[in-house]
């Protein structure tokens, strides 16, 4: 009897993953479906994008302008072996526009809103406040989630301009004023290699991991009650940090996933 | 005054991004050219190794249009690229197109020479005298095996 | 049986468990109209589950939860939506809204689930919140309320709708005395008034028996009977006697 002990719990495991999976399945779909039915409310939504987006302008801003500058530095050193320091500013503007922004942005906004988000959702499972609203007949899902997914959508992109905005721009300060690359090379580079494909490569991007982030994080923090090791603070403070590792991979797997289908 | 601050912050964010957005769409994106101001034009090469759509259109060295799409025609077997030209710059019947690389590696682009003829070719008609592509490869192995 | 047609809820041979664990083993209960219905039972007996079974916030394994006779399996969204418009529940911690004001979770029901305008709202809303005596605290946030005082807010939002049914889950615990005290006063007085049906869910016993009109003890698993409370305490089932003898202590059972 023993020694199918191993195996029963692999099995146990292996369903465990499966209801998981199944679960945050009928949660995306709910949410979708929820989507296009009335009511459509105004407000719930203004106020995601103040929490999702206003408010994450400085970090994502900074963050940018950052990574921008570090792009420049390392890209310099690297192009001018082959002496062609003129490429730097598409060597810039592409790796910003087509892969760090996107990523870049959706990994902050995962820490910063996404960790609140299945924070939130999490207590109000535990305080019961899903099951009331349940009881008053008002589905927690228009009332909570699409707010969050419509947010997302806006937010993102958004903020992902911001992002590669900066980026370039912090990108310029440190090429042409600290390393002395000429300041057209820079810009027509950057301006004659990226093309439309490549802004549309981000947005898209960033569109997909809007839904990733509120899918998982919020999806996490509503079947906080099927958690095995418990809930209670604790349980939230797990399943945020579960969220928030979820959310990073799945951004940069689907990252992957997405590059290599529209290259 | 609560919601008022959510209101203009909101505000202030949307329309903040939307402007960053169209910086990066318009300045990188050539989202400008789409507007009304140019015309499509066509050319047929035989070659057309290495140029894609968005590569430029340049006469005398100076920018004039986009290369928009790249086809091949199923009957003849040739590249058929369709362009964006400025509106404004008049093509003459006989101006040349030629597809050129800018410097030994650099991208492929679509130079126009003009032609002396006094018909300007209307919007979608085809430039009859192409170059193609220059094949390097080829014509490297062409210079070794011709002179033996 | 004139009873029959007064049953508004009704479960027949529920079955629930959790993983492994049997919450619930052929639990039976009927709701009387009218009728003040208490579930006591020790804490972990399944009480809340019970509770949670006639909202339909968890769906039976086996077994039928029937609501005016529908049974709630069968219902789709919108028809237990419609049910449950009848519904009024006030949770254990209350449940309420931390990121708006009291006003605005007592009015939440009526702004999504109704058509009023906001002056029938603001009417409604402070009304129920002079009901439970909280009269100028409408623009507080819950954070700033003690743990009686959501309650009643809580209270308040359950009764907003004018509901039929009330559902209590364990409406004084973590309340002192005298607060504990003011809530059933509060309960009591209210189901003078408007004649609803309450479900209660406690293991404040004996206290909570004044308000009962019936009693069903959750124990091993399952519903040990439905009676009134006189009966209940004289009942000859060993169960529900090991409660009594546990809650009140011999003397109290033999001095009646």
């Amino acid at each position: 009897m023993n020694f199918l002990q191993p195996f029963e719990k692999i099995g146990e495991l292996a369903l465990d993953k499966l209801a998981f999976a199944g679960r945050m399945g009928i949660f995306l779909a709910m949410s979708i479906k929820n989507l296009f039915l009335p009511p459509y409310k105004l407000w719930p939504v203004i106020n995601q994008i103040n929490f999702i987006g206003s408010k994450s302008v400085f970090v994502i801003m900074f963050t940018g302008a950052f990574t921008g500058m570090v792009l420049a530095l390392q890209g310099y050193y690297a192009l001018r072996q082959f002496g062609s320091e003129g490429a730097l500013g598409s060597a810039v503007g592409l790796s910003l526009i087509r892969e760090l922004g996107p990523v870049l942005t959706a990994l902050m906004v995962t820490g910063r809103a996404g960790s609140a988000i299945c924070a939130e959702i999490g207590i109000m499972r535990n305080s019961e406040q899903l099951d009331a609203l349940e009881c008053m007949a008002i589905d927690p899902f228009k009332f909570l989630i699409v707010p969050k997914f419509i947010g997302a959508l806006i937010c993102l992109p958004l903020l992902t301009s911001f992002f590669d905005f900066m980026g370039v721009y912090g990108g310029y300060v440190i090429a042409v004023k600290l390393l002395g690359v000429n300041e057209g090379a820079y810009f027509q580079g950057m301006f004659k290699s990226v093309i439309w494909d490549d802004i549309n490569m981000g947005i898209i991007k960033s569109f997909c991991f809007a839904v990733i982030i509120i899918w998982v994080c919020a999806g996490r923090g509503y079947f906080l009650h099927f958690e095995k090791e418990g809930f209670g603070a604790e349980g939230v403070s797990r399943v945020t940090t579960k969220a928030v590792v979820m959310s990073s991979v799945a951004i940069l797997v689907w990252d992957y996933l997405i590059t290599s289908m529209l290259i | 005054m609560q919601k008022f601050n959510v209101e203009a912050a909101v505000g202030i964010f949307l329309i903040a991004g939307f402007l960053s957005f169209a910086y990066i769409a318009i300045k990188m994106g050539d989202i400008g050219f789409i507007g009304g101001d140019n015309y499509p034009i066509q050319a047929v090469f035989t070659n057309v190794s290495g140029l894609k759509p968005g590569a430029q259109v340049e006469m005398a060295g100076v920018a004039v249009g986009k290369v928009d799409e790249i086809k091949i025609n199923p009957d003849t077997y040739q590249a058929v690229v369709k362009m964006m030209v400025k509106k404004g710059i008049k093509i003459q019947d006989d101006s040349i197109a030629s597809v050129k690389t800018a410097g030994i590696i650099g991208d492929k682009y679509i130079k126009i020479s003009p032609g002396a003829s006094d018909v300007i070719l209307e919007q979608n008609s085809v430039i009859r005298d192409t170059e193609s592509a220059l094949d390097l490869e080829e014509l490297v192995s062409k210079y070794i095996f011709e002179k033996k | 049986m004139s009873e029959k047609e007064n049953i508004v809820i009704e479960m027949k041979g529920v079955n629930k468990s959790f993983g492994k664990q049997r919450v619930l083993i052929d639990a039976n209960l009927s709701i009387l109209a009218g009728k003040v219905t208490v579930i006591v039972g020790a804490s972990g007996q399944g009480k809340s589950v019970a509770l949670k079974h006639m909202l339909g916030l968890i769906k039976a394994d086996s077994g039928e939860v029937l609501i005016y006779g529908n049974d709630i399996k069968k219902m789709n969204k919108a028809e237990l939506y419609h049910a449950r418009m009848n519904f009024g529940a006030l949770f254990q911690g209350a449940a309420l809204f931390d990121s708006i004001t009291v006003f605005e979770n007592v009015a939440l029901p009526l702004r999504e689930r109704t058509k009023l305008s906001e002056k029938q709202i603001r009417e409604k809303v402070l009304e129920k919140i002079d009901m439970v005596e909280l009269e100028g605290s409408e623009d507080k946030y819950p954070a700033q309320l003690s743990g009686g005082m959501r309650k009643r807010v809580g209270l308040a939002r359950a009764l907003v709708l004018d509901p039929q049914i009330l559902f209590l889950d364990e409406p004084t615990t973590g309340l002192d005395v005298k607060m504990s005290k003011e809530i059933y006063r509060l309960i009591y007085s209210l189901h003078n008034k408007f004649n609803f049906t309450s479900v209660i869910v406690s293991h404040d016993v004996p206290k909570i028996f004044k308000l009962a009109d019936y009693v069903a003890l959750m124990a091993n698993s399952t519903v040990q009977g439905l009676m009134t409370q006189e009966d209940f305490q004289l009942s000859p089932n060993p169960v529900v006697k090991d409660f009594i003898e546990e809650i009140m202590g011999k003397i109290y059972n033999s001095g009646v």
